[in-house]
């Protein structure tokens, strides 16, 4: 295992007393993490039930007004951007680290993908009139008594989704960051698995969102 | 004097304190903070009880005295109580008990306690705005619609709740990870365990905290609708929110409580604890079913009968758990050898108070009985018996069994003593008459309130005073101990945990070497 | 210590009925179920603090060196009796409450109605014919009465301490309360709901009357032969005086003396002289024109009003210089 020294260091913080210990202790505290990240979502989800059940026409009429092409391209991106993700530790791991850096650019690039799309859908929205809450100002076709509350949902969520694939974005950075200083590498991929698994989640809140508000029934 | 190398004096400077990654020296910034608010909060409550000294609105305006009630309990709930034992006293001593050279994340620790600290500055520069009026519940649609500050109270809450988060996190991640060799589970000391239970709850809560909150900033700022009436939203919906966190905090504020107690019986009786492994299990216990009473909050919110039934009965369970601890703690007394020392006078009285507080709990949980008392003055009793009565008290007793091991530094065991008996009469005197005047109908939240409900009162504001030197005196004789007192030895109680092996005040990386552990934490001599 | 508290516990288990004699059914039945947990949590609470007293002082140590003696650390029978205990008294506390709360839950069929509308910070009673009362309402006495509560604004609570009966009234839904008075007097409702700055002064009494005199009451037109400056007043007490004096002076609105025609410079930057269409207009949907200096606080009065009373309180304004 130690026979190929390689470049990267690996450093042991004072407190731990083996590379394994302090390794397992990171792991362990990004799924908690995790864990808290899913429950914050999870009390929008539960009020976007309970509000389902009691208005359901107006949710209905409400994902008409969204672009499932363009949320079902989202999805593809994101998907994509996993995938891309789980190659750079890959890479990391096996030493190739310009296979590594170029699969985290191209994370990064449909991160900016994402949010472009998003931005699109936002401004057309808001072009129209469609705001959050009090600020809901839309007259035309296929408006419904209490619209607005399914547009402060949509706001809500994927607002705050988007705020943590930017969040993630900035972590994948700093990760792209630390790979181009040759401080990621086969000994040393744990930060980019903990970067790997947050962006993995922001993936995965979005595969619920998606059909939760594009192709709602 | 290379001997008396110390995490004290190991770095010098203020940047070596407010960029230190050193746990111990983590718990005493917390602590200072939370002392801090502790005075701040304090004040508001002595400038309530003298408002209610008489009827009328006689001291200070009503607008005053509604954002004093709200200060009040933000600060003393979201910067003293929640913080006060897993943030100051777990941060110094889980490590230690554990044998273990620091917490999993030390980055993390230090950046828990800048939240903290960011989430309380922003909470009180509301204080310079117009202040905030909604009491620490910020119950909608009240809150939407007043036209007081409530954004920075919500905003600084928020931020504070991720320091609770992150300190949890890095509590389960160090009792998994870093104990040393031979500390297998069911040989940690029972305060790790609480520790343990609390930070679960503060995990797996405190985020639906955050959402509830960012939902009710949104709701101001964007006029969401979910929680409006007027927009189709539920009022109620809010306080589901609310106290899905906000119950299962109450544990975060007295389990660690519990934690504390068990270490000071232990070491003032100098034997092993009784049942050692049901207190462990009422811990995890109450940490789980804390979870599905949070609808004890809404017995008159207008939700469904059935909901209220459920909750209620649920209710009860928790009191079981809760008696199993008080049992065992007062036979863990039985054939000790007692030492009434202030530690031990705070933790006899925790559990005289904790037990009126618990009893008036099964009152309170009890539906029909609680559809009289909810929202009176039974209720705000009933829960200072269990916050004060129960936390503070093991704060307060929790410090002074561990000054001389946090400074090594002795304090002034007389004055530890006159400090608790005037807080511990004083809180008696203030407290006792509200059980009375919520009985007799007394609603909380008024700053003024009809003429037969006086007498009571002043006795309740005669006592606050005495609550209120009790601390001042508390507060002279810990900061003469700690830069004043007569040196203490590494192990002046005789205890058998962990910290008490090494140096008073423990060195950077708290052992010497590390410790190897082959018995359970109580090993007295029988 | 332990006696004073003795004392004060029992005095405190007498109090809370001395003070608040039961009236309904209900009330007495609710009584007894407090005595019973009271009672009980007596005799637990000394039970164990004479444990502690006692080991307390029978094991205090006597010197340095000594060390606890017990020789066990845990007993399994033991443990399981001091839990099996309290979960029998529990159940039996949870039973108890929940036999009370489905009466509590249920009013009968031939319940009297009365809505009750919450606003801040007042309670407006409507009865069945229409008639409208502020703060003060009347029921007859041996007769079951519903009432049918909503909110206007934010949440309050409808509690009768006499009564030990309360429910959150909340806006967008309707709760509801029932009772029936077993004897006549007045008593106080108290709202138990934080609602802001009048939360202490949304009180209202209500009156147990016999049934005849109830069916008077409610027949009688409180404004009749009254002039409208007349009917304002009456319609302004108690309605109006938490937020505003009849003098200059300033409370949480403003003083009404001397208002009309005088110069309001409102936040939206605009002014205008004060008459009858801007009184009108600021108590029927006060929201539209705030005047600098104030909050935006005052709960809209259209639908709680009456024409007559509309026009009174004008008329009643005007009179004040």
């Amino acid at each position: 295992m130690e026979t190929k020294p390689s470049p990267q260091t690996k450093p042991l913080a004072h407190h731990f007393d083996s590379y394994e210990q302090q390794e397992s202790a990171g792991t362990l505290g990004m799924w908690l993490f995790l864990c808290t990240e899913i429950l914050m979502f999870g009390g929008l989800f539960v009020g976007y039930v309970l509000y389902h059940s009691l208005y359901p026409e107006i949710f209905k009429a409400g994902a008409t007004f969204l672009e499932w092409k363009k949320g079902g391209i989202n999805t593809v991106v994101l998907l994509i951007s996993s995938f891309t993700m789980a190659l750079s530790i890959y890479y990391a791991q096996k030493n190739k680290m310009k296979a590594c850096r170029m699969s985290l650019i191209l994370t990064l690039f449909c991160g900016l993908l994402f949010m472009l799309i998003k931005y699109m859908e936002y401004s057309h929205k808001m072009h129209v009139g469609i705001f959050p809450g009090k600020f809901f100002a839309y007259t035309g076709e296929g408006n419904v008594e209490g619209l607005a509350l399914y547009f402060s949902f949509y706001y809500l969520m994927t607002g705050l989704h988007a705020s943590h694939v930017l969040a993630g974005m900035g972590l994948i950075g700093w990760a792209l960051f630390r790979a181009f200083q040759n401080k990621i590498g086969p000994n040393n991929y744990k930060p980019l698995e903990y970067v790997g698994l947050f962006w993995h989640l922001v993936d995965l809140i979005w595969i619920y969102l998606f059909p939760l508000l594009y192709l709602v029934e | 004097m290379a001997e008396n190398k110390n995490y004290l004096n190991w770095q010098k400077g203020i940047s070596s304190w407010l960029l230190t990654l050193d746990h111990k020296r983590i718990g005493i910034l917390y602590m200072i903070t939370i002392f801090s608010f502790f005075l701040i909060g304090g004040i508001f409550a002595l400038l309530m009880r003298l408002e209610l000294f008489s009827a009328g609105e006689d001291f200070i305006k009503t607008d005053f005295y509604n954002q004093a009630m709200t200060y009040h309990g933000a600060i003393m709930v979201f910067m003293v109580i929640i913080p006060g034992i897993p943030a100051f006293l777990g941060n110094f001593f889980l490590p230690l008990q554990i044998g273990a050279k620091d917490v999993a994340f030390p980055r993390v620790n230090l950046l828990s306690w800048y939240c903290l600290v960011t989430g309380a500055l922003i909470a009180c520069f509301s204080l310079v705005l117009n202040g905030v009026d909604t009491g620490w519940t910020f119950y909608t649609p009240y809150s939407i619609r007043t036209s007081t500050s409530v954004i920075p109270v919500v905003l600084g809450a928020f931020i504070m709740g991720f320091s609770s988060i992150l300190t949890g996190l890095n509590f389960i991640v160090t009792i998994h990870k870093l104990r040393a060799p031979g500390m297998t589970f069911f040989r940690m000391p029972l305060f790790v365990w609480s520790l343990y239970s609390t930070a679960i709850i503060q995990i797996l809560a405190t985020p639906v905290l955050a959402i509830t909150l960012l939902l009710l900033i949104a709701e101001r700022v964007l006029g969401v609708g979910i929680f409006d009436p007027n927009l189709g939203g539920d009022p109620i919906l809010f306080q589901h929110f609310f106290w899905f966190y906000s119950h299962p905090a109450v544990y975060i504020m007295i389990l660690p409580a519990m934690g504390i107690i068990s270490e000071l019986i232990v070491a003032f009786s100098r034997q092993n604890i009784f049942g050692y492994k049901s207190i462990v299990m009422a811990s995890i216990g109450i940490a789980a079913v804390s979870f599905f009473v949070w609808g004890h909050h809404l017995f008159v919110s207008g939700q469904s009968e059935w909901a209220g039934i459920i909750f209620s009965g649920l209710t009860m369970l928790v009191g079981v758990p809760t008696a199993v601890k008080v049992f065992n703690w007062t036979a863990t007394l039985y054939k000790g050898s007692l030492k009434f020392d202030t530690p031990l006078l705070y933790a006899m009285g925790f559990l005289f108070l904790f037990l009126i507080g618990g009893v008036t709990g099964i009152i309170l949980a009890t539906i029909a009985a609680d559809v009289h008392l909810h929202d009176t003055y039974f209720v705000v009793a009933h829960f200072h018996y269990v916050m004060v009565g129960g936390t503070l008290m093991a704060i307060m007793g929790g410090f002074y069994y561990w000054l001389p091991k946090m400074f090594g530094r002795m304090y002034n065991e007389l004055w530890g003593r006159v400090s608790f008996a005037l807080i511990f009469i004083g809180f008696n005197v203030t407290f006792f008459p509200q059980f009375i005047l919520g009985a007799e109908g007394m609603p909380r939240r008024y700053a003024d309130y009809p003429l037969p409900y006086e007498p009571l009162n002043q006795l309740s504001t005669l006592g606050s005073w005495f609550i209120g030197g009790g601390f001042v005196v508390a507060l002279i004789a810990i900061v003469w101990a700690i830069f004043k007192g007569p040196k203490a030895p590494a192990n002046p109680w005789g205890a058998k945990t962990l910290e008490w092996e090494t140096t008073s005040p423990p060195p950077h990386e708290n052992f010497s070497e590390t410790p190897q552990v082959t018995t359970g934490p109580y090993h007295y001599g029988n | 210590m332990i006696p004073l508290l003795f004392f004060s516990l029992k005095g405190y288990a007498q109090t809370s009925t001395e003070k608040l004699p039961p009236v309904t059914d209900y009330a007495e039945k609710l009584d007894t179920l407090y005595h019973f947990l009271v009672g009980i949590s007596v005799v637990s609470c000394i039970l164990v603090i004479v444990a502690f007293a006692y080991f307390s002082i029978r094991y205090r140590r006597k010197s340095e060196k000594e060390q606890g003696s017990a020789k066990v650390s845990h007993n399994t029978l033991l443990e399981f009796i001091w839990s099996f205990i309290p979960l029998v008294i529990f159940a039996v506390a949870f039973v108890w409450g929940w036999i009370l709360y489905y009466d509590f839950k249920r009013p009968p069929e031939n319940s009297l109605e009365i809505h009750v509308y919450g606003q801040m910070w007042n309670w407006t009673f409507v009865y069945k014919n229409g008639k409208k009362t502020t703060n003060e309402f009347y029921v007859p006495s041996h007769k079951p009465v519903k009432l049918i509560m909503t909110s206007k604004d934010v949440l309050h609570s409808f509690f009768i301490p006499t009564f030990r009966i309360k429910q959150d009234v909340v806006p967008g839904i309707y709760t509801s309360l029932w009772f029936k008075a077993n004897r006549k007097g007045k008593f106080q409702v108290f709202c138990t709901e934080f609602c802001g700055t009048g939360h202490a002064n949304m009180l209202a009494r209500m009156h147990v009357v016999s049934l005849k005199e109830w069916e008077d009451w409610l027949a009688h037109d409180p404004y009749k032969g009254l002039s409208l400056a007349e009917i304002g007043k009456k319609a302004f007490q108690g309605r109006c005086t938490v937020c505003h004096t009849t003098t200059k002076e300033k409370r949480i609105g403003p003083g009404l003396s001397g208002l009309m025609g005088a110069k309001r410079e409102f936040t939206n930057g605009k002014s205008l002289m004060v008459d009858e269409n801007y009184l009108r207009e600021s108590i029927l949907n006060p929201s539209e024109k705030i005047v600098v200096g104030f909050p935006n606080q005052m709960t809209p009065f259209a639908g709680t009003l009456s024409e007559e009373e509309l026009s009174g309180l004008i008329e009643y304004i005007k009179t004040l210089k």
